[in-house]
């Protein structure tokens, strides 16, 4: 075989022409598909905060969200008013689900105002409100969506990660970790703010005791786990003041 | 096998057993005990894992005669790199669902050693139909491995195969729990992995003493 792929000259102009055609190649494939990937990502958040309040296809076991194809006409059916709250300061916005959650904490951490969206959401009656969370797992990001009333008791949860581990952290968009917080209260018998602890050896593995501010955790995810609690604790807390004048 | 030559078939064959990459070559370790704790997972990584090696070894394949060998690892990084991110942003956008469940694999098939190794080893030194194959066999004694340590891990770990509740209920204390059966919740973590690995490999050489190194 000649050696002519042993000369510097070759390796070069073979490297350059190589990060060109790759280069090209991925930016080409990234911007066709971007645009539907932003419209997954979109219908994504609808699904998830429908889901939250219990509008979804769930069979008896696994989690199944309301099909693509209807979730923005479901969307519009059930939400009923999408809040920005902006300090004390409450406005509608018809885009507030798609209020970057990481991008708003940044902001807080800088000393600005954080914008917090808030979905209020109509079905058999009942009103439901539902927040987005957002915290740090084991290996990535994890988010949800909770659902409460106005006396902050959880009505449905929708968890969702980046990379948790498969079979263990990744758990959490589980229906069998979802459903336990069902029913569960965010505050103490005071009526302060408590959040929920995803609890190791609670002892309460059925989760029958809906007032301990507690749910049982996932085996081998203590870490993921430990992310949700805090997620929930730090996030619902901004909301308060919101629910308080509810109460009014 | 009337479809392949004997040494063709062999590129398949030989991987599964007396050539495995996980048993014999002890390649791709890190996300065998990473992502075995359920099975569904090991199933997915092993058909993502075989996509992704087939297709590499084909295009390095074909690029063999061009390659420069002295930035040869690089260009193989890359090819495997940009191929495994195109795939990503397809099924992101036209299998939305799908790319949530691989989401997870994707980083770990990239830095899988299995794929770099049989890059350098064969892809660069056959045709593109042989590392087609080569591709295959490997990603098949890879995944067959996967799919047992999986199978073990979910079963003694959560009771449960590919979700389904095969043992009874742990909690309402159904079937094989009733009669004082519990869960091995070390089974779901990594170590564990590591243990069934190697009771596969003391098997699979005391029944093949040609496997067992000299010291």
């Amino acid at each position: 075989m000649s050696k002519r792929t042993d000369s510097n000259v070759y390796t070069i102009v073979f490297a350059v022409v190589m990060v060109l055609v790759v280069g090209t190649l991925l930016a080409t494939v990234f911007s066709l598909t971007k645009p539907t990937i932003t419209t997954n990502q979109k219908i994504e958040k609808q699904q998830n905060i429908l889901y939250a309040m219990g509008v979804n296809d769930n069979d008896e076991t696994s989690a199944n969200f309301v099909s693509t194809k209807v979730a923005q006409e479901e969307f519009s059916k059930y939400i009923k008013k999408q809040l920005v709250i902006e300090g004390d300061k409450v406005t509608e916005n018809d885009k507030a689900y798609l209020i970057d959650v990481k991008k708003e904490q940044s902001k807080a951490k800088e000393g600005k105002t954080r914008r917090l969206a808030l979905f209020i959401g109509e079905k058999d009656g009942k009103t439901f409100y539902v927040a987005p969370i957002r915290g740090k797992g084991l290996w990535d990001a994890i988010w949800g969506y909770v659902s409460m009333d106005k006396n902050m008791i959880v009505q449905g949860a929708y968890f969702d990660h980046k990379g948790e581990t498969p079979g263990l952290g990744a758990n959490i968009k589980q229906r069998f970790f979802m459903d336990d917080f069902i029913g569960e209260h965010l505050l103490d018998d005071k009526g302060n703010f408590a959040g929920i602890t995803v609890a190791k050896g609670n002892n309460d593995p059925k989760n029958e005791d809906k007032i301990d501010n507690e749910v049982d955790a996932i085996a081998g995810a203590t870490i993921t786990g430990n992310g949700v609690s805090a997620m929930i604790k730090s996030d619902l807390k901004l909301y308060i003041p919101y629910f308080k004048t509810l109460k009014k | 096998m009337g479809l392949l030559s004997k040494k063709d078939a062999a590129l398949i064959t030989d991987p599964l057993a007396d050539n495995n990459p996980i048993t014999i070559q002890v390649l791709g370790i890190c996300s065998a005990l990473a992502i075995t704790a359920e099975l569904k997972a090991s199933i997915v990584m092993a058909l993502s894992v075989m996509a992704v090696l087939a297709i590499g070894n084909v295009v390095i394949s074909l690029m063999r005669n061009i390659i420069p060998s002295k930035i040869r690892i690089i260009v193989q990084l890359i090819v495997v790199a940009a191929l495994v991110i195109i795939v990503d942003l397809v099924l992101k956008a036209f299998a939305y669902e799908l790319s949530k469940t691989l989401s997870v694999f994707v980083g770990l098939i990239i830095t899988n050693c299995i794929i770099m190794g049989r890059f350098e080893a064969f892809a660069l030194a056959n045709g593109p139909w042989r590392s087609f194959l080569d591709g295959i066999g490997n990603a098949a004694g890879y995944g067959l491995i996967l799919i047992i340590v999986g199978f073990f891990r979910e079963l003694l770990g959560s009771g449960t195969l590919l979700g389904f509740k095969v043992l009874g209920d742990p909690i309402e204390k159904t079937g094989l729990y009733a009669m004082g059966y519990e869960n091995n919740g070390f089974m779901l973590l990594s170590p564990m992995a590591l243990i069934v690995v190697g009771i596969i490999i003391w098997i699979q050489r005391s029944k093949n003493t040609s496997l067992i190194e000299e010291n």
